[in-house]
C-alpha cells in the first residue's frame, strides 16, 4: 500500500508539471509502447495541428495494467487524464465505476459532435455497449485470434490449410509424422480457447448474456462442447501434436521457429511474424468444432478502447470530442490498420483500405475483420463482461497448464475453473455495490 | 578517558550538561528525523494496510463497505492461498540457502586471492545493481524453452526443460533467479567479515598444523556467525517481500500456481486485479509471519551467536 500512496504523490507531481499552456490541454493516457507509441504520438501531433485551441498530450504509463493502475490512482488522487486506454477485460472495472467515466457516446452527444454508431464494426464496438445500446467507450485497437500456419510445412505434410478441428488434427498428426517436433500450439489460451472458442460455436461463456445483463452472472463454460475440445486437444499433446508454449505470447517463437506448424492467437501478430519467420506462412479462419455448430458464428476482439474519465471542465470535453471524431476518420483508422495490424473500427475505414489495395498486397490481413463481421453478433458472441477478469483469466490459465501437464483432466479442471471464477465474481459483485 | 582527576572532570562535564543541554527537547530533536521517517514510510502505511484489509471497495474507491476480518476469513477457506504459506517457506530457505552458502563459498575464495582481489570483488558485487525485474528477464532468456541456451545444452542429455508446464522447474528458476541477485549483497558481508579477522588467528591454526577447510571451518566460520546470524534475516525478508519482480518476469506464479508465493500474491490481486482489500489482507499477513519470524530468529538463533 506504501507503493500506492507514493505512486499517487509521483504521479500528481507529472501532471502538476505539464498544465502551463495556453492552449487547453487534453491528457491522454495510454499503454503503446515502442514503435505504437510514436503512431500514437503521430496521431496526437497530427491532431494538434489541424487546430489551435486544443493540445491532446499523449503519456505512456507502461503496459495495459500499469496503465489502468495508475489512472485508478490518479483519479482517487482527483488528478486523473481526460482519456485513458483500457484493455478489454478491463470493461467491467470501468463500467463498474459509474462515477468516474464519462460514456463517450454522450460526452459526444454533449459536445455536439456528430456521431453516427452505424458506421462503426458492430463486432468491435458491441464488446463496450450497454445492454441498451449505449457506446461507453471508443474502441482504439482491436484484433480478434486466428489461426496462423506455416504454408511451407503444411505443403510439405501433404495438408491443406485447416478448416474445421478435426482438419486441425489431422494437419497436426500429419506435421509431427513429417518431422516436426510440434503440430499445434496457441497464445492468450482463455482469450482464444474459451472466450472465442464459445462465441464462434454461439455458446455462452457465461450467464446474464455473458454478464453483459447484470453483476450477478455465473461461469458456465464448463459444459460438453468446450470440456470436450480442450479434452482432445490435451491427447493430441501425447504425441506431440500440440505444445503449450506458455501464456500470452510466449509460444510466439514456437511457430516463428519452425517448431510449430500452427499457431491460433491474435491477428495482430502479422507484424512480429513478417519479421521473424523465415519461411511462408498464411493466415485462416479459426477452426470449426463440427460437433458443436454446422457454422462459425463471429470472433470476438480483444485489444483496447479509450474512456473519457469524469470531472474535467466542460471546454475540455468540447476538445476531447473533436479528437475522438478525428481519430475514428477513415484516413487515420485505415492508416492505423495497415501499420499496427488491428482492425479497422469503422467500415469506411475497411472500404478505404481496400480501394487501397492493402488487403490484395497483403493477403490474409482482412482475415480478422471478416471473422468480426461474419454475422450480427449475437447475446453469446458480442463479447464478454466480467468483473475480477484479469485474475479469472489467471485462474483459467492455472487450470489449463494443470490440464496439459496431465495433472487434472479436462472436466475437472473447467470444473475448478469456474467454481474459483465465481467466486471471484461474487467478490466483484460486493465491491461495485 | 582514565586520566587522573576523573571525578573532578566528570563533575565538571555534569555541570556543563546542565549549563548547554538543559533543555529536554534537544534529545527528542535529535531522534526527530529518524523516527519522522519511520512513521512517514512504515508506521503510516503499514497503519494504511491494516484499517484497507478490513474494507471491501472497489477499485476506484467509490464504494466502500467495512467488513471487518471477512477479507481474512475467504483467505483462510482459499485452498490455493493456504497452499501457497508451504511453497512460500520453502521458496525462501532455498533462497536464503542457496545466496548465503555460494556467497559464503566465493568470499572464501575472494579472501585468499592476492592478485586482480579488486576485479573480482567488483565482479562478484554486480549483480546487486540489477533490478529484480531485469534480473528475472535475464534468466527467462537462458531459460525458454525454444530459444534459452540452457534448455538447448540440456536437450543434449536428453533432458526435456519446459518450465512452461513443469512445476518444478519453474519453481528450481526462481529459486535460481532470487538466489543468484542476492548472492553478492551476502558476498560483501562475508568478505567484510572475513577480512576484519585478525590474521594472527588464523596463523596461529596454521602453525598448528591446521589445513586451510579445516581452518575455514573451525575459526573463520565461527568468528563470522554474527554476520550469517544477520544475513539469515535479511535474505528471509528479502524472500518474503522484494521477489515478487522475478516471479513476476519469470513465471507469473504459474505453471498451475506452482509458483506462486505469498508475496506475488499480494502484488498480483492489488495492482493487476485490483482487489485492494484481499490484498492488502494478505500483506498484513505477511506482515505478521515476517514479525513473528524475526522474532524468533532473536530469540532462539541469537543465543548461538558469538558476538
Amino acid at each position: 500500500m506504501a507503493l500506492k500512496k507514493l505512486f499517487l504523490a509521483s504521479t500528481a507531481l507529472a501532471l502538476g508539471m505539464s498544465t502551463a499552456y495556453a492552449q487547453t490541454e487534453i491528457q491522454w493516457w495510454h499503454a503503446m509502447g515502442g514503435t505504437n507509441g510514436e503512431r500514437v504520438d503521430k496521431i496526437a501531433a497530427d491532431f494538434n495541428a489541424t487546430q489551435d485551441d486544443y493540445k491532446v498530450v499523449p503519456v505512456y504509463k507502461g503496459n495495459y495494467t500499469e496503465t489502468m493502475t495508475a489512472a485508478i490512482a490518479a483519479f482517487r488522487a482527483k488528478e486523473h487524464p481526460h482519456l485513458v486506454q483500457v484493455f478489454e477485460v478491463g470493461t467491467a472495472t470501468m463500467m463498474a465505476a459509474k462515477g468516474a467515466i464519462y460514456p463517450v457516446e454522450q460526452l459526444m452527444n454533449d459536445a455536439g459532435e456528430s456521431f453516427d454508431k452505424s458506421d462503426y464494426l458492430p463486432a468491435v464496438i458491441s464488446y463496450y455497449q450497454t445492454p441498451e445500446g449505449e457506446l461507453l467507450s471508443m474502441p482504439f485497437n482491436s484484433s480478434t485470434p486466428v489461426m496462423w500456419y506455416n504454408a511451407d510445412a503444411l505443403e510439405a505434410a501433404g495438408v491443406e490449410p485447416p478448416e474445421t478441428w478435426a482438419d486441425v488434427e489431422a494437419a497436426a498428426k500429419a506435421l509431427v509424422d513429417n518431422g516436426m517436433s510440434c503440430g499445434l500450439s496457441f497464445g492468450w489460451q482463455s482469450w482464444v480457447m474459451i472466450e472465442n472458442f464459445s462465441a464462434w460455436h454461439n455458446l455462452p461463456v457465461g450467464t446474464k448474456e455473458n454478464g453483459f445483463a447484470g453483476f450477478d452472472t455465473e461461469f458456465t463454460f464448463n459444459n460438453e462442447h468446450v470440456v470436450s475440445r480442450l479434452a482432445k486437444i490435451a491427447e493430441m499433446g501425447e504425441s506431440k501434436a500440440f505444445v503449450y508454449g506458455g501464456r500470452r505470447g510466449d509460444s510466439l517463437p514456437l511457430f516463428t521457429n519452425g517448431e510449430c506448424g500452427m499457431w491460433m492467437n491474435s491477428s495482430a501478430y502479422y507484424g512480429s511474424i513478417k519479421e521473424q519467420a523465415k519461411f511462408n506462412f498464411g493466415q485462416t479462419m479459426l477452426p470449426l468444432d463440427t460437433e458443436v455448430a454446422d457454422a462459425p458464428q463471429n470472433s470476438i476482439i480483444g485489444g483496447a478502447t479509450l474512456w473519457a474519465l469524469a470531472g474535467h471542465e466542460d471546454e475540455e470535453y468540447k476538445g476531447l470530442a473533436q479528437f475522438l471524431t478525428y481519430l475514428s476518420s477513415a484516413d487515420v483508422q485505415a492508416w492505423w490498420h495497415q501499420e499496427t495490424g488491428y482492425v479497422p473500427i469503422t467500415n469506411a475505414a475497411a472500404e478505404l483500405s481496400e480501394s487501397q489495395g492493402f488487403y490484395e498486397e497483403n493477403p490474409g490481413t482482412d482475415i480478422a475483420i471478416k471473422q468480426l463481421s461474419l454475422n450480427e453478433p449475437t447475446p453469446n458472441s458480442r463479447g464478454i463482461r466480467f468483473g475480477n477478469f484479469v485474475q479469472v483469466r489467471d485462474v483459467i490459465n492455472e487450470e489449463l497448464e494443470a490440464l496439459w501437464a496431465g495433472d487434472k483432466t479436462a472436466q475437472e479442471a473447467m470444473d475448478t475453473a469456474v467454481k474459483r471464477g465465481n467466486e471471484l465474481l461474487r467478490r466483484f459483485e460486493r465491491s461495485v455495490k | 578517558m582514565g586520566c587522573a582527576g576523573f571525578g573532578v572532570a566528570e563533575k565538571e562535564i555534569a555541570m556543563l550538561k546542565r549549563v548547554h543541554f538543559n533543555k529536554t527537547w534537544l534529545p527528542f530533536m535529535l531522534v526527530a528525523p529518524q523516527i519522522a521517517i519511520t512513521l512517514i514510510f512504515f508506521i503510516w502505511p503499514a497503519t494504511q494496510a491494516v484499517y484497507q484489509s478490513f474494507l471491501i471497495e472497489d477499485a476506484f474507491g467509490l464504494s466502500t463497505e467495512f467488513v471487518w476480518f471477512e477479507n481474512f476469513q475467504y483467505l483462510f477457506t482459499d485452498e490455493i492461498y493456504l497452499n501457497s504459506f508451504g511453497r512460500t517457506i520453502f521458496f525462501s530457505a532455498a533462497v536464503a540457502f542457496i545466496s548465503m552458502s555460494s556467497a559464503l563459498v566465493l568470499a572464501g575464495f575472494a579472501d585468499r586471492v592476492i592478485r586482480g582481489a579488486t576485479t573480482y570483488r567488483t565482479l562478484l558485487i554486480w549483480p546487486y545493481a540489477i533490478a529484480p525485474v531485469l534480473a528475472g528477464a535475464l534468466w527467462v532468456f537462458m531459460f525458454n524453452p525454444t530459444l534459452g541456451i540452457l534448455p538447448y545444452f540440456l536437450d543434449f542429455f536428453g533432458y526435456d526443460w519446459n518450465h512452461y508446464l513443469n512445476g518444478g522447474q519453474a519453481m528450481l528458476l526462481v529459486i535460481l533467479a532470487a538466489a543468484w541477485k542476492q548472492i553478492a549483497y551476502n558476498f560483501l558481508f562475508y568478505l567484510a567479515a572475513m577480512q576484519s579477522i585478525p590474521r594472527s588467528i588464523i596463523e596461529a591454526g596454521a602453525i598448528d598444523g591446521a589445513r586451510p577447510i579445516r581452518r575455514f571451518w573451525t575459526l573463520v566460520f565461527p568468528l563470522i556467525s554474527p554476520t550469517t546470524f544477520f544475513l539469515l534475516v535479511i535474505n528471509a525478508v528479502y524472500a518474503f517481500f522484494e521477489t515478487f519482480g522475478i516471479v513476476h518476469a519469470v513465471t507469473q506464479g504459474g505453471p498451475a500456481n506452482a509458483t506462486t508465493i505469498l508475496v506475488y500474491k499480494v502484488y498480483n490481486d492489488g495492482f493487476v486485479g485490483l482487489d485492494l482489500g484481499g490484498s492488502a489482507a494478505q500483506s498484513v499477513i505477511l506482515m505478521i509471519m515476517v514479525i513473528f519470524m524475526t522474532i524468533i530468529q532473536f530469540r532462539f538463533l541469537e543465543r548461538k551467536v558469538q558476538y
